[in-house]
């Protein structure tokens, strides 16, 4: 991918948006580790998403810098799979420690962990595809959608 | 005598055509919407958009002199050493068979051929693996297939375009030559509101010292340019050792050295190469660490022509908010000969160095002079003064310089007559939505894409990627005026879907 920085953020906002949302709601049911109500589950993942937003947008700003050491200001596949580790890593830090506005009680490592590989790994084949099809112009404008 | 149909020196001298003086000069008029100069790819290119954004076949016509819009493409490829079966220099994603670039060129190899290998290279490029690039091949069967789903063969007209006028009361005249014999007249004009021009290079320049050497000594066999047929070449030195001088650093310089090379492995040969850069790269280069190309041994090293990012990314944006001045100073830095640095060429040079057989030296060429014995001896000058000669048995020109614009004939009477004017980069003047500036004609508008719109607000226009991206801005901007539906999500995905399953637009 060729993202310019504005690309970046709109294209995480509306991935975790909308495959991320159809994802998640997919995947609450099944997730390993829960307890207590399934709207109780609901929420604590929709939470634990927009959270991956925001803090996303800062994760973006970073890669953008780092991107800047790159002579094609590309952004390889590979990296797009492997931001994966760092981010899920510092997600699961800030719920550990409670520092996830809005979600009470515990969140079992594996009940994260299951929830956040799936839509990760949803939201890169998403933007590897389908996004294309749906956006023609979207990787030919550093995927900016407005 | 003049035949009939042909041009009066009232119409030759006359910027703006009148129907009448054209019908009374005995030229058949034919109308039509929209007409594409070129039958190249990016004529292909814009009339795979605008038939996917649902315009007729009965409105368009390509104007060409070719037969297949891959036609031009692959005998350049072919002769610069870039057969077939070879890969090009092209990222897996810029499809001209497909505006989506989805499922990529990686993928369909990789299915075609079976091969998770591909997909590997795909997904590691360019960290763990070199830039995956597809197959030449792969490019003329599938954008042949697109040709027949989009019935592109319908729209295609033979013939030789002299020109493009303006037509008083709005819209153009595109004047061509049929195939002697198909029609009653010597020419023919094409009426149409819109005329989209993707003529490709003006042609081809020769080194200064080269062109000298070849009309003095009227040889054409031992100097040639890697854009001709030069196949005499290798196979000469099949027979007899020989000695090859190769000038320039670019992506046609590294192909003629890996057949070279290869040629040398396969059949034991004994051939030597001198190559001789005139700006020879020792390593990262670039006015601060966030603008530093890669480079080495000579080469100043680039996966693409362009960086990346002008395909689509951030440089591509830089460019189109830039100033004319600031255009020009980025298009300096970011511009210049490069090639890939590919780990078989890398292997290949450095077993060459070591073995003394490869020997790449900084020298600018003063003169090419025939020696005593019937070789070349090439007069060379280097950055620290020193002189040298080098006998040689053929010098290859891998230089690839462009003619100047006003070369070609269509281009030099736009410049003339139609109101174009240039751009700093000397090709023409375009506005974002490629329409040519100056040359509108009531409200009929010429475009122009490929080769003669660069130095504009896009740097990458003659790319695969370039030429989809001018026809997706040319498509939404006929949308505008009402010749085409517009490409939303919607209609995206339907005409992917058809595209999928092979099903006509």
């Amino acid at each position: 991918m060729i993202p310019t920085l504005a690309g970046r953020l709109q294209t995480r906002v509306f991935v975790l948006a909308t495959v991320g949302a159809v994802l998640t709601a997919l995947i609450v049911p099944v997730l390993p580790g829960t307890a207590g109500p399934l709207a109780q589950t609901y929420r604590t993942a929709y939470l634990i998403l927009l959270a991956v937003a925001v803090v996303g947008l800062g994760w973006e700003l970073l890669y953008h810098l780092v991107m800047q050491f790159r002579w094609d200001k590309d952004w390889p596949t590979l990296f797009g799979l492997v931001t994966m580790v760092p981010e899920g890593l510092v997600m699961w830090f800030l719920l550990d420690g409670g520092l996830v506005p809005g979600v009470r009680g515990h969140v079992a490592a594996s009940t994260f962990a299951t929830m956040f590989v799936v839509v990760w790994l949803g939201q890169w084949l998403f933007l590897h595809g389908p996004m294309r099809v749906l956006s023609v112009t979207w990787r030919l404008r550093g995927g900016r959608l407005l | 005598m003049r035949p009939p149909g042909d041009l009066t020196p009232y119409l030759l001298g006359a910027s703006v055509w009148d129907d009448d003086r054209v019908r009374d000069a005995g030229i058949p008029i034919y109308d039509m919407p929209l007409v594409s100069v070129g039958g190249g790819l990016g004529s292909f290119t814009l009339l795979d958009v605008l038939r996917i954004q649902g315009a007729a076949t009965a409105s368009m016509r390509v104007v060409s002199s070719r037969d297949a819009p891959w036609q031009s493409w692959e005998y350049l490829t072919r002769v610069s050493q870039l057969p077939a079966g070879e890969r090009i220099r092209s990222d897996a994603g810029a499809r001209p068979d497909n505006i989506w670039g989805f499922p990529s060129y990686a993928v369909h190899e990789a299915w075609r051929d079976r091969s998770p290998r591909l997909l590997w290279q795909v997904l590691t490029e360019p960290i763990l693996s070199d830039f995956f690039s597809p197959r030449a091949q792969t490019v003329f069967d599938t954008v042949r297939r697109e040709a027949d789903r989009i019935s592109y063969w319908e729209m295609l007209v033979k013939g030789q375009v002299r020109m493009v006028r303006r037509r008083a009361g709005g819209g153009y005249f595109t004047v061509l030559n049929p195939p002697p014999g198909t029609a009653p007249t010597k020419r023919v004009a094409i009426r149409s509101k819109y005329v989209h021009l993707a003529v490709g290079y003006p042609g081809l320049k020769f080194l200064q010292d080269l062109q000298e050497f070849r009309e003095t000594h009227n040889d054409y066999h031992r100097v040639v340019n890697a854009y001709e047929p030069h196949e005499h070449v290798y196979e000469t030195l099949k027979s007899r050792p020989g000695v090859v001088v190769v000038r320039g650093a670019g992506i046609v310089a590294s192909r003629v050295l890996q057949r070279l090379m290869d040629d040398r492995e396969r059949h034991g040969l004994q051939t030597r190469i001198v190559h001789v850069f005139r700006t020879y790269v020792t390593g990262a280069h670039g006015p601060h660490p966030w603008m530093r190309r890669k480079g080495g041994d000579g080469w100043a090293y680039q996966a693409f022509t362009l960086p990346k990012s002008a395909f689509g990314g951030q440089l591509k944006a830089q460019f189109r908010k830039a100033s004319p001045e600031r255009r020009a100073a980025l298009s300096k830095a970011v511009g210049g000969t490069t090639t890939p640095r590919l780990r078989r060429w890398q292997e290949q040079m450095r077993r060459g160095r070591s073995g003394g057989w490869y020997v790449p030296v900084q020298a600018v060429v003063d003169r090419v002079e025939p020696s005593p014995d019937g070789r070349l001896v090439s007069h060379v000058r280097g950055d620290d003064g020193g002189r040298a000669r080098h006998v040689s048995d053929f010098i290859v020109d891998c230089t690839g310089l462009e003619a100047d614009m006003p070369e070609h004939r269509v281009l030099a009477d736009l410049l003339q007559h139609g109101g174009a004017r240039r751009n700093g980069a000397g090709r023409l003047a375009v506005a974002p939505s490629f329409a040519v500036l100056g040359a509108e004609s009531g409200d009929g508008v010429l475009y122009a894409s490929g080769a003669a719109a660069a130095g504009n607000h896009f740097p990458a226009v003659d790319s695969f990627l370039g030429m989809q991206t001018a026809a997706l801005d040319i498509a939404a901007d006929l949308a505008r005026r009402g010749f085409c539906r517009r490409l939303g999500p919607a209609r995206s995905v339907r005409q992917w879907t058809r595209w999928a399953t092979g099903r006509p637009v």
